[in-house]
């Protein structure tokens, strides 16, 4: 397989997975503050923490409210992280390897994008929002299943499992890491709403229905936290994402760094610790485990992606 | 309400598909019973399915507008252009007759050059030949075929001749355009495909495929065969992609290739480097080795002529092949028929004058307002004089552009194409079409069962370029019935 291809692969996968947690993100968020009065003091402009653009949505919009926030998180096609701009990234990674795609998988990345672009833009007020996302995340989930059923399970496959299972466990930190900033130390009037704010949460990560499966106990943060890094069974937890990362290196040539790089990240997973940290602490875990994903990407991408100077 | 196409009048123009007084021709009678039948409303319904069609299936074209790539969708007409297969027998074999002639040509000129000798085939002209690699002199490569992958455009005039128009030897495009409008229009008029033999087009991709691993310098049982793309910007990047997917080929950029120390060619795979054997290249000759041409070129592959040369690698088509693509050659085409294989020409040129010689550039100079000058060197319409449609500006500047450069113009009769009825909103109108079909030569040819079928779009218009307003319909290649 071609290098080039190879990387193409890989960011359909991240691509792919961005829009759908994004759209997933705004939804949920869109929905707790429905729950919630205004005195426990969660506002829109929080998604932009949990994304790290508060600066790029500061030099375009003037006022952090609900329209702005969901325009420039679901339609923009100026912010490179927007569910828009990621559908349109996926859909040019898939159509430059259409050559190996199955035509199926192209032509319902296709027909996502292109609903995308006509509904996106105008889902500004909620009922339509929620429909319209909704539907987004259905056909991003379909693209996912398409692929999965119909293509082969040789290295293209395993590069779009590698950028799906990087990304998934890069946005589990990053819904993480809001709460480790505010909910553990939150003052005593929000108190009450402790168990909305950690089962949004959840939710924000289809994790909600699988957590009282498995976890059968009221929702407290330290639980959270620890099923959500530490769960070996559910799809999105941080170790689960880390192994599906391990077998899909396994299956490729020459993967032994990258490996190596994996199981040392496992590794400090598992010494973190993550449910007995205060709130700084859970930061600066989170923060490292993001750095070492990010040093992983890089690996990956010297081991298997053309140099630099060929592209 | 009265039959559609009792009130469709393509003038005096030649209609493929009905003579003037709406009968239909031999081989369409089921397609004008069925448009016939359609009321209006249904019939710009069927247009609009076959719209959605294209644009799920993603068929596009890129075009660039205001410094921007744009995925533009294929425009495409329902109506089918119809030819009896008794019609298409004679240009099949007219067109195999024509690619032989010019690969024996090309291969003469890089190494024998016997045709300049025997006094054919001008050495002023070779000598002024832009297309013409000296680099090339001297290679013979398996088969002494150069051109692999011909396009030639065809057009029909008034009076009902067939004449080829151009051949395209060196990035011919469009195959992939006739192949996605046949399985667009099985979803349009699925039942005409049931009770009538329309030829089968399919079979496109691994004829190519047959030919890349016939030229491919190996006895290995399974060589590695490549298309070799510009990228994702150029404008046929989609036929590209689809070719290589059909044929199971990888697609390649030149930066995924490298020539190495032992002057083979290996693309960068995420195993390391493999061996190549077979590219299907389609960047032009000057881009495809900053080495030996535009040292500027960010396509191509340093030192890929150097592995050609030395027959490590197969290029389809191979470097210079373009030498035949010049309109000046095309002149001297029937002359090429007679000598190489000692036969008439079975279909004609467009009669042409050449403006470098001095009584035929008197012809064309006086006569201009009726003619068409073309560029000796350009292809996709563009640089042309549509002499009946110019201003006096327009002509002042011919004129004085072919006495400065006389060696760069042809000139040609106003043609009056033929047209085919074509959806316009909820009525049928004629508009002009050509047709380009593809011929593959190896060790042995191959021809598609008609073509691509390109159609001006807009009322009167001659351009079927799809880059200026043109649009493509499917083509049949319909059996006769006895």
């Amino acid at each position: 397989m071609l290098s080039r291809v190879a990387e193409r692969m890989y960011w359909a996968g991240r691509y792919i997975e961005r829009a759908e947690n994004t759209a997933r993100l705004v939804r949920v968020h869109g929905n707790m503050l429905l729950d919630l009065p205004a005195r426990a003091g969660r506002t829109w402009e929080q998604l932009l923490t949990i994304f790290a653009n508060e600066d790029e949505f500061a030099r375009r919009y003037e006022r952090a409210d609900e329209s702005a926030v969901v325009d420039f998180f679901i339609a923009d096609a100026a912010n490179q992280a927007s569910v828009l701009s990621s559908l349109a990234l996926l859909r040019e990674n898939i159509r430059t390897t259409r050559d190996i795609v199955p035509t199926e998988g192209w032509e319902s990345a296709n027909e996502l994008y292109l609903y995308a672009r006509r509904e996106l833009p105008r889902a500004g007020s909620e009922r339509t929002r929620h429909r319209t996302l909704s539907e987004v995340i259905t056909a991003c989930q379909q693209v996912t299943g398409l692929l999965a059923g119909t293509m082969s399970h040789g290295p293209g496959y395993q590069f779009l499992r590698l950028g799906r299972n990087l990304e998934r466990a890069d946005m589990t930190t990053r819904v993480l890491d809001v709460p480790a900033a505010s909910l553990l130390n939150l003052p005593d009037e929000v108190a009450p709403y402790r168990y909305t704010l950690w089962m949004n949460v959840l939710k924000s990560l289809s994790a909600y229905q699988m957590y009282c499966q498995y976890v059968r106990r009221r929702i407290v943060g330290e639980d959270v936290i620890d099923f959500l890094l530490l769960d070996p069974r559910f799809p999105r937890s941080f170790r689960h994402c880390l192994g599906e990362i391990a077998s899909s290196l396994e299956s490729l040539p020459r993967h032994e760094e990258a490996l190596a790089e994996s199981a040392a990240l496992l590794a400090e997973l598992e010494d973190a610790d993550g449910a007995n940290l205060d709130a700084a602490g859970l930061h600066e875990c989170l923060d490292r485990l993001q750095r070492q994903l990010g040093g992983l990407h890089r690996r990956i991408s010297d081991t298997w992606f053309l140099p630099v100077d060929q592209q | 309400m009265p039959p559609r196409l009792t009130r469709y009048d393509p003038r005096a123009f030649h209609d493929e598909l009905v003579t003037g007084d709406g009968v239909p021709r031999p081989g369409t009678e089921r397609l004008i019973d069925l448009l016939n039948t359609l009321t209006p409303a249904a019939l710009s319904e069927r247009q609009a399915a076959a719209d959605r069609a294209i644009a799920e299936m993603g068929i596009t074209f890129t075009v660039y507008s205001e410094g921007r790539n744009i995925d533009r969708a294929w425009p495409f007409d329902i109506v089918p252009r119809v030819i009896p297969a008794s019609e298409w027998a004679r240009i099949d074999e007219g067109l195999r007759q024509r690619l032989t002639a010019l690969n024996l040509f090309i291969d003469d000129l890089y190494n024998e050059q016997n045709v300049v000798r025997d006094g054919v085939f001008p050495a002023e002209v070779l000598g002024t030949s832009r297309n013409y690699l000296p680099e090339c002199a001297g290679v013979s490569p398996r088969f002494g075929v150069w051109a692999h992958i011909c396009g030639s455009d065809l057009v029909r005039d008034g009076d009902g001749t067939v004449y080829v128009l151009e051949d395209n030897l060196r990035v011919p495009s469009g195959v992939s355009y006739m192949l996605e409008n046949r399985s667009v229009t099985k979803r349009v008029f699925p039942d005409l495909f049931e009770d009538q033999t329309i030829l089968p087009v399919d079979d496109y991709p691994s004829e190519l495929f047959d030919l890349l691993t016939a030229i491919a310098p190996t006895d290995e049982r399974e060589p590695e065969v490549v298309v070799l793309t510009p990228g994702i910007y150029n404008s046929a990047y989609f036929e590209h992609s689809y070719l290589a997917q059909r044929m199971g080929a990888e697609l390649v950029e030149g930066g995924d290739l490298v020539v190495g120390d032992d002057d083979c060619v290996y693309m960068r795979t995420i195993e390391g480097l493999t061996r190549v054997h077979s590219i299907y290249r389609r960047i032009d000759d000057t881009f495809l080795d900053p080495q030996v041409f535009r040292p500027d070129s960010m396509l191509g592959v340093p030192g890929l002529m150097r592995a050609w040369r030395k027959g490590n690698v197969a290029l389809a088509n191979a470097p210079g092949s373009g030498v035949a693509d010049d309109k000046m050659v095309y002149t001297y085409v029937p002359d090429l028929i007679r000598y190489y294989l000692d036969q008439d020409p079975i279909i004609p040129n467009v009669p042409t004058w050449r403006c470098a010689e001095r009584d035929q550039r008197g012809h064309v100079l006086a006569n201009l307002a009726e003619l068409v000058v073309k560029p000796a060197n350009e292809s996709g319409g563009y640089g042309m004089l549509i002499g009946p449609r110019a201003s006096r500006a327009e002509l002042a500047r011919f004129r004085e552009l072919i006495q400065a450069d006389p060696r760069n113009y042809i000139a040609q009769p106003t043609l009056a194409l033929s047209t085919t009825p074509t959806v316009c909103g909820e009525t049928l109108a004629p508009r002009h079409v050509d047709l380009r079909p593809f011929i593959l030569q190896s060790d042995r040819l191959a021809v598609t069962a008609g073509g691509l079928t390109r159609v001006a779009l807009v009322e009167g218009s001659l351009v079927v370029n799809s880059s200026q307003g043109g649009g493509s319909k499917d083509t049949w290649v319909v059996e006769d019935r006895d």
